[in-house]
C-alpha cells in the first residue's frame, strides 16, 4: 500500500482500498492488475458508398449539385435585394426584402454546408487515423536546459543577488499604473458630487404638477376617482433634452386618487401631503430604479414589472412583496390659488434606489 | 439613407414564391381586417335614450345582472353600483363577454359575447338611463387619430401593464392585463374611459378625446402592420426569443452535429 | 549556406506552394498539422458552434458599425418607420432604426447578429456543461477551462453591452437597473456609478462608453484567449470518449486534411445557416416596438436577453425587506447577497477543476474522458448547478410564467424560492442514485451478459432466460473507467493529524463513499463458472 500524501507533522493519507497498485500520482485513483485487457480497434465497418459504386457516384452527384444549388442562392440573395426594395413606410415591403435576402442566404450557406460534410462523410476515404500522445511537460533535457537558462540569465543579470534593483524595479511596475486610475475620475465631471445630485430633484416648492410628456398641468379636478396619471414638474418638459432625461429620472411621479377613507396615514403630516384623496408618489422604484408604474385602481397596489416589487398605497406606499426594502417616496402636494395641483416641496427623501451614503 | 424603388420592377421579374406569399400575406391581412372592422363597426348606431329601448335593457338587466349588481344596479356585496357608469362601461363589459362573470373575482376574462347586439344596445341604454355617465363613443371618435404621438402616450401611460406591444402583462395575485391584439377600437376607448376591474380611469381631462383617437390609431397600426422582423414570437421580449432560441436554434444545431458526426452508411 | 531549390512540380498549385513556402516555411506546419487525428463525437462540436457564433457575430457586427452612430445627441425622427415619426430621440436609436428600416438587409443583418449573440452564448455554456460532465477539465486542462470561463463571462459582458447600445425603452430600463444594482453595492457603489454614466444616470455618455467596449476592448480581449484556447487544444489534443482501440495515449479519429477540414468547414456554413434561416424569419429585439428610452415608461414584461437571466432571477426571488442601516451607512442586503450568491457561484464554476484536482491527488494526465455515469458525484454536483441556474434563470420570467400558466406571480416567486434552495439538493441526490444505479447495472451485463428474452428449460424441468455474454468491444466500453476510492488519514508517531489533512480524506469520502468498482478479470472469470454450473 503506497502513502497518498505526507502532511508536514508526518501523518499521512493512505487508500482504502485494498486492490491498487503503487504510485504516487494516483490519489484516490485505483488501479488494479487485474483489470481487463484493452481489445484494441474494433474491426473496419464500410459504408454503402465503399461497397456499392453506385451510391458513390450517386453522392458524388449529390455533393456536386449542392454546391450549384448554393451559387443559385447567392444569386438569388442579389435578385432579391434588387428587385425587393424597401418602401417608404411599408412594413410589408421590408419584411419581404429581409426575408427573401435572408431566405437566399440561409440556402446558399446550407447548401454549402451539406455539401461539404456530405462530401466528407459519404465521399472521402474513410480512414479512421491513430495519433500517439506524448505527455505535456517537456522532455526532461528540456526542461533541464530551461531552468539552466534561468540560472545563467540570474546569474548574468544578478537578479536575485541585486535585491534593491530588483525591489526597485517591482515598486516601479506598481506605481506606473496608479496614474491611469487616478486619469479615469475624469469619467465624471470633476465638481459635481453625486451624493449631493443623487438626494435632490427637479421638484421644488410651488412646482405645478404637468402630464408626461405634454407637461400640461393638472387641476385637481381633472382626477376622478381611480385616475392615475403620469407626471413630470412644471418645466421639466422644456429642458435641453438629455438635462430632461437626468431630471425625469429622478422627478418622475405618479398621481392617483383613491376615495380619502381608503389612505391609512401614520401622521397628519404626511396626510398634509395628499389633497382629498390626491396623493403623488415617486415613481422610481427603491429597490433598483424601474419605473413603478402598474397601479391596480381596486387593491390600490403599485407593482414594479422588473422584479415584482409591490407597493401599497392607501398605506403610504409600504412594500408588501417583492425585493424592494423600502416605501415610495411621497411627493407633498398641495392645490393653487387657481386650483392647479402643486408641490409642497422636494421630495424629504431621496428617491430611487439606495445607495451606500443615503443617510448621511 | 431610403432606398429608392426600382424603376424596372415588373411582374415577371418576381419569383412565384413571392407571388404565393404575398398572396398570402394579402389574404390574411384582409381578413384580419374584414375580422376588426367588422367587430369595430358591432356598435351600430341605436338611439339609447329611447324609452323603449331603455325598457328592454331594463328586463335584461333584472333577469342577469341583478343578481350581483342588484335590481336597481344600486350594488351588492358581490358587485359594485352601476349608476353612473355610463353606456360606454356597459358596453365594454357585455360587449367584450366580460359580464355576465362565471365567478366573482378580481379578473374579468373575455368570454364569447352572451348577448346580441341590439342587447348589448338596451343594457347600455338602461345602466346611462340610470345616472349621467360616459357614453359609447362614436365611430368619428376612433379613427384618424396621430400615430406617433399615440406610440408615446401608449408606452407612457398603458405599456407597463399591456406591454409595449399590446401583449398584455401579470399583474399582482394572478390577475393580468389582458393583451390588445384582438381588442376593438371601440372596446380600447371605453376601457381608458371606465377603468374596468383593476385598470386607472383615464377620463378626457387626462387623455382628451384626441389622445385617445390617437392611442387608438396607433394599437390599429399595430394591428395591420405585422413585425417586420418575422415572426414575433408572442411579442413578449427576452423570454421568448431565448427559449426559441434554445428550442429551435439550439435544437436544429445538436441535431446537425449529430447528423454530421454519425457513421454515413 | 547556400539552398538548392527543387523545381517545383505540379503546375500552379506547385508553383504557388513553392513560393509560400519559400517565405514562411509553410510546409512545416502542414507536415505537423495537416494529418493530425480529431476524434469524432457529436458533443465535440459544442465548442465548434461557439467559435462560429463568434464569426458570424464579428461579420454581422462590422457590417453595423457602418452605420450605427453611438451618440446620445437627440434628433428628431426622420425615418420611414410612420409610428416614430417626429418622436425626439437619441441618435443611436435613430442610427439603429435607420438600419433596421431604411438600409436594405440592415434590419436582416441586425437580426442576425442578435440571434448569432443568443447562441453564441448558449453554445459556450453547453461546450462548458459536456467539458464538465465528462471530466475534460482534468489534468492537463485545467488552466484550458479557467480561460473558457473567462471566455463566458466575456461573452455575457459583449452581449450586454450590445443589448444597450440601441438605447431604447427596454435596454435603458435594462441599464436603469445595472446602475441601480452598482448603487446598492458598499462604499464604492455611489462613484462607480456616477463614474461609469459621466454623471447622474443616464447622462449623455454611457451609449458612447459601451460602444468602445463592446466594438474594440472585449472582441479584442476574447479574440486573443479563443486564440490562447485554442493554441492549448493543439498542444493537448483533443480528448476523446473511452472505448475499444483507445487509450490515455493515443488519439483515435479522422485526419484533419481532408476528413475533418469538410466536416468542420462544412459545420460553419450550416450554423451560418441556421442562423440566418432564423434572422429571416424570427423578430428579435423590436426595438421599434420599445421606443426611443425615457425614465418614465416601462414594459410589462421587462426582462434581459437569456444569458443575463440568472442574474436577473436572483434579484427578483430576494425576500423584501432586506436593508439595513449600520455606522450610519446604507446595506442595501437585497443587492449585496444577490451579487454574494453569484459571484460564490461563478467562482466554484471556475475553481472546480482544482478543487477535484486537489480532492483526488491525482497527478496523471487525463485524455480519456469520464461517462458522466462513472463519476456520480461529479455529475450530481453539476446537475445541482444546474439546477441552481435553472431556479434563478425561471426567476427571470416569474411574470410570464404567471400569465400563462394561469398562476399567481407572487406563487411563481415563493415557489421558486423555495425550489432554490431545495432543488439543488434533491437534483444532487437524484441524480447521484440514477448515475450509481446505471453503473450496476453496466456491471450486471459486464458480468453476465443482457438478457435475450429466450426462455429455455432444463433437463431438470427448470425454467431460465438464456443470457448472452457480450463481445470484448462492448464489454470493454462498460468495465474501462476511472475507479476512485475514498482515503483515510494515518496519524503520525506523535498521534497527530493536521487540518488539511482531515478535510481531504472528508471530502474523499463524500466524493467516493459509494462507489461501484469496474468489473475485474477475476470476478469475470468466476461469473462465467458460476454460470456454466
Amino acid at each position: 500500500m503506497a502513502n497518498i500524501a505526507k502532511g508536514s507533522d508526518g501523518s499521512e493519507l493512505v487508500a482504502t482500498s485494498d486492490k491498487r497498485l503503487s504510485g504516487k500520482e494516483l490519489g484516490t485513483a485505483v488501479v488494479t492488475t487485474d483489470s481487463f485487457e484493452n481489445p484494441g480497434l474494433p474491426p473496419h465497418r464500410q459504408r454503402v458508398t465503399d461497397t456499392d459504386p453506385r451510391r458513390l457516384a450517386r453522392a458524388a452527384r449529390i455533393v456536386a449539385w449542392l454546391f450549384y444549388l448554393s451559387i443559385a442562392g447567392s444569386l438569388f440573395t442579389i435578385f432579391a435585394y434588387m428587385f425587393f426594395p424597401i418602401e417608404d413606410g411599408d412594413t410589408t415591403s421590408l419584411r419581404l426584402s429581409t426575408l427573401y435576402i435572408g431566405l437566399g442566404s440561409a440556402f446558399a450557406l446550407l447548401a454549402i454546408g451539406i455539401a461539404a460534410v456530405h462530401w466528407g462523410k459519404a465521399v472521402m476515404a474513410d480512414k479512421e487515423g491513430v495519433d500517439e500522445r506524448h505527455p505535456v511537460r517537456g522532455t526532461p533535457a528540456t526542461r533541464e536546459r530551461a531552468i539552466e537558462i534561468f540560472k545563467e540569465a540570474d546569474e548574468e543579470s544578478g537578479f536575485s543577488r541585486r535585491t534593491v534593483i530588483r525591489n526597485g524595479m517591482i515598486g516601479a511596475f506598481i506605481a506606473f499604473p496608479l496614474p491611469a486610475i487616478a486619469l479615469f475620475r475624469g469619467l465624471a465631471p470633476m465638481e459635481v458630487d453625486p451624493n449631493n445630485e443623487l438626494k435632490h430633484t427637479f421638484w421644488k416648492e410651488g412646482l405645478r404638477l404637468t402630464r408626461d410628456p405634454t407637461g400640461v398641468a393638472i387641476k385637481a379636478s381633472d382626477l376622478t376617482i381611480g385616475s392615475s396619471v403620469h407626471v413630470i414638474p412644471e418645466g421639466l418638459a422644456e429642458l435641453p433634452e438629455h438635462e430632461k432625461l437626468d431630471a425625469k429620472a429622478k422627478a418622475a411621479v405618479l398621481l392617483v386618487r383613491l376615495k380619502p377613507e381608503d389612505l391609512n396615514w401614520t401622521s397628519d403630516k404626511r396626510k398634509s401631503w395628499s389633497y382629498d384623496g390626491i396623493v403623488a408618489y415617486s415613481k422610481i422604484c427603491t429597490h433598483v430604479g424601474c419605473p413603478v408604474a402598474l397601479y391596480e385602481q381596486q387593491t390600490h397596489h403599485l407593482l414594479c414589472p422588473c422584479h415584482q416589487s409591490q407597493f401599497d398605497i392607501s398605506n403610504e406606499c409600504a412594500v408588501i412583496f417583492g425585493p424592494a426594502a423600502r416605501p415610495l417616496p411621497q411627493l407633498p402636494i398641495t392645490v393653487d390659488a387657481e386650483g392647479y395641483l402643486v408641490a409642497l416641496s422636494d421630495f424629504e427623501e431621496p428617491v430611487g434606489p439606495s445607495f451606500w451614503e443615503r443617510e448621511k | 439613407m431610403s432606398q429608392k424603388p426600382d424603376s424596372n420592377r415588373k411582374s415577371g421579374r418576381r419569383s412565384p414564391l413571392a407571388i404565393i406569399l404575398l398572396v398570402a400575406i394579402g389574404l390574411i391581412t384582409t381578413g384580419a381586417a374584414y375580422a376588426m372592422a367588422s367587430s369595430a363597426t358591432a356598435s351600430a348606431e341605436v338611439d339609447l335614450s329611447s324609452p323603449e329601448v331603455i325598457d328592454e335593457g331594463a328586463k335584461l338587466f333584472a333577469a342577469n345582472c341583478a343578481t350581483c349588481h342588484g335590481l336597481q344596479a344600486q350594488g351588492t356585496e358581490n358587485g359594485p353600483s352601476l349608476i353612473g357608469v355610463g353606456a360606454a362601461s356597459v358596453d365594454f363589459q357585455v360587449g367584450t363577454g366580460r359580464m355576465p362573470m362565471q365567478a366573482n373575482s378580481p379578473q374579468a376574462p373575455v368570454k364569447p359575447v352572451q348577448f346580441t347586439d341590439a342587447q348589448v344596445q338596451a343594457l347600455a341604454a338602461y345602466v346611462a338611463s340610470l345616472g349621467p355617465g360616459p357614453s359609447i363613443p362614436s365611430a368619428s371618435m376612433l379613427t384618424g387619430g396621430d400615430v406617433a404621438h399615440g406610440g408615446e402616450l401608449f408606452r407612457i401611460n398603458c405599456a407597463m401593464c399591456h406591454n409595449v406591444a399590446g401583449a398584455g402583462g401579470a399583474l399582482t395575485e394572478g390577475k393580468y392585463a389582458p393583451t390588445l391584439d384582438n381588442s376593438a377600437a371601440v372596446h380600447v376607448y371605453e376601457a381608458m374611459l371606465s377603468g374596468p376591474q383593476n385598470m386607472p380611469v383615464f377620463n378626457d381631462l387626462n387623455l382628451t378625446p384626441t389622445e385617445k383617437k390617437d392611442i387608438i390609431a396607433y394599437l390599429e397600426y399595430q394591428k395591420a402592420n405585422p413585425s417586420p422582423g418575422g415572426l414575433e414570437l408572442g411579442s413578449l421580449g427576452p423570454v421568448s426569443e431565448g427559449l426559441f432560441l434554445w428550442i429551435f436554434g439550439v435544437g436544429a444545431i445538436i441535431g446537425l452535429t449529430i447528423w454530421i458526426t454519425a457513421k454515413s452508411n | 549556406m547556400t539552398v538548392t531549390a527543387t523545381p517545383p512540380s505540379g503546375g500552379v498549385t506547385g508553383k504557388v506552394s513553392n513560393y509560400l513556402d519559400e517565405r514562411t516555411s509553410i510546409s512545416g506546419a502542414v507536415k505537423e498539422f495537416g494529418r493530425k487525428i480529431f476524434p469524432d463525437h457529436w458533443s465535440f462540436l459544442l465548442g465548434e458552434v461557439a467559435l462560429y457564433s463568434f464569426v458570424i457575430i464579428l461579420l454581422s457586427g462590422s457590417f453595423l458599425t457602418f452605420f450605427y452612430q453611438a451618440s446620445m445627441a437627440t434628433v428628431e425622427y426622420e425615418g420611414s418607420y410612420i409610428p416614430l415619426k417626429g418622436v425626439e430621440m437619441s441618435v443611436a436609436m435613430a442610427s439603429t432604426l435607420d438600419i433596421s428600416f431604411d438600409l436594405r438587409g440592415g434590419l436582416l443583418l441586425r437580426q442576425i447578429h442578435h440571434w448569432a449573440a443568443l447562441l453564441f452564448i448558449a453554445a459556450i455554456g453547453l461546450h462548458m456543461l459536456r467539458i464538465f460532465f465528462t471530466g475534460a477539465f482534468r489534468k492537463p486542462r485545467e488552466l484550458n477551462w479557467s480561460i473558457g470561463f473567462v471566455l463566458f463571462l466575456l461573452a455575457m459582458a459583449e452581449g450586454f453591452t450590445g443589448y444597450s447600445l440601441p438605447d431604447d425603452l427596454l435596454s435603458g430600463n435594462g441599464l436603469r437597473i445595472i446602475d441601480g444594482m452598482i448603487l446598492g453595492l458598499p462604499v464604492v457603489g455611489t462613484w462607480i456609478s456616477f463614474l461609469l454614466f459621466g454623471g447622474e444616470f443616464p447622462g449623455s455618455d454611457i451609449v458612447g462608453r459601451l460602444y468602445t467596449l463592446h466594438i474594440l476592448l472585449l472582441p479584442l480581449i476574447l479574440l486573443a484567449l479563443i486564440v490562447l484556447h485554442l493554441m492549448f487544444v493543439i498542444i493537448h489534443k483533443h480528448t476523446q470518449y473511452p472505448g475499444p482501440g483507445r487509450t490515455e495515449n493515443n488519439v483515435v479519429g479522422y485526419p484533419v486534411l481532408p476528413v475533418y477540414a469538410a466536416k468542420a468547414g462544412g459545420f460553419f456554413f450550416l450554423v451560418f445557416g441556421v442562423v440566418v434561416l432564423i434572422a429571416a424569419t424570427v423578430t428579435i429585439n423590436p426595438i421599434w416596438s420599445y421606443g426611443p428610452y425615457d425614465p418614465s415608461p416601462v414594459s410589462a414584461g421587462t426582462q434581459p436577453d437569456w444569458y443575463i437571466g440568472f442574474a436577473d432571477g436572483a434579484l427578483r426571488l430576494m425576500p423584501p425587506g432586506l436593508e439595513t442601516y449600520w455606522f450610519g451607512y446604507t446595506w442595501s442586503w437585497n443587492i449585496i447577497i444577490p451579487v454574494l450568491v453569484l459571484l460564490v457561484f461563478l467562482a466554484l464554476v471556475f475553481a472546480y477543476p482544482f478543487i477535484e484536482a486537489w480532492v483526488t491527488g491525482d497527478k496523471r494526465e487525463h485524455h480519456l474522458l469520464d461517462r458522466p455515469r462513472n463519476a456520480p458525484v461529479r455529475t450530481a454536483i453539476g446537475a445541482a448547478g444546474v439546477m441552481f441556474y435553472a431556479v434563478l434563470w425561471a426567476g427571470a420570467a416569474s411574470d410570464i410564467i404567471a400569465t400563462h400558466f394561469r398562476v399567481t406571480m407572487e406563487g411563481v416567486i415563493n415557489t421558486l424560492q423555495i425550489l432554490l434552495i431545495l432543488g439543488p439538493i434533491f437534483a444532487f441526490m437524484i441524480t447521484k442514485r440514477v448515475c450509481l444505479g446505471l453503473q450496476k447495472k453496466d456491471r450486471e451485463i459486464a458480468l453476465h451478459g443482457f438478457e435475450t428474452g429466450r426462455i429455455v428449460r432444463l433437463p431438470g424441468g427448470e425454467f431460465t432466460e438464456v443470457h448472452q455474454q457480450l463481445n470484448d468491444y462492448d464489454r470493454w466500453q462498460l468495465v474501462s473507467f476511472n475507479d476512485n476510492a475514498p482515503i483515510m488519514v494515518r496519524p503520525n508517531e506523535r498521534g497527530k493529524i493536521t487540518g488539511s489533512m482531515r478535510r481531504r480524506a472528508a471530502w474523499s469520502r463524500f466524493f467516493f463513499e459509494d462507489r461501484i468498482a469496474p468489473v475485474t478479470r477475476t470476478e469475470h472469470k468466476e461469473a462465467l463458472e458460476h454460470a456454466n454450473h
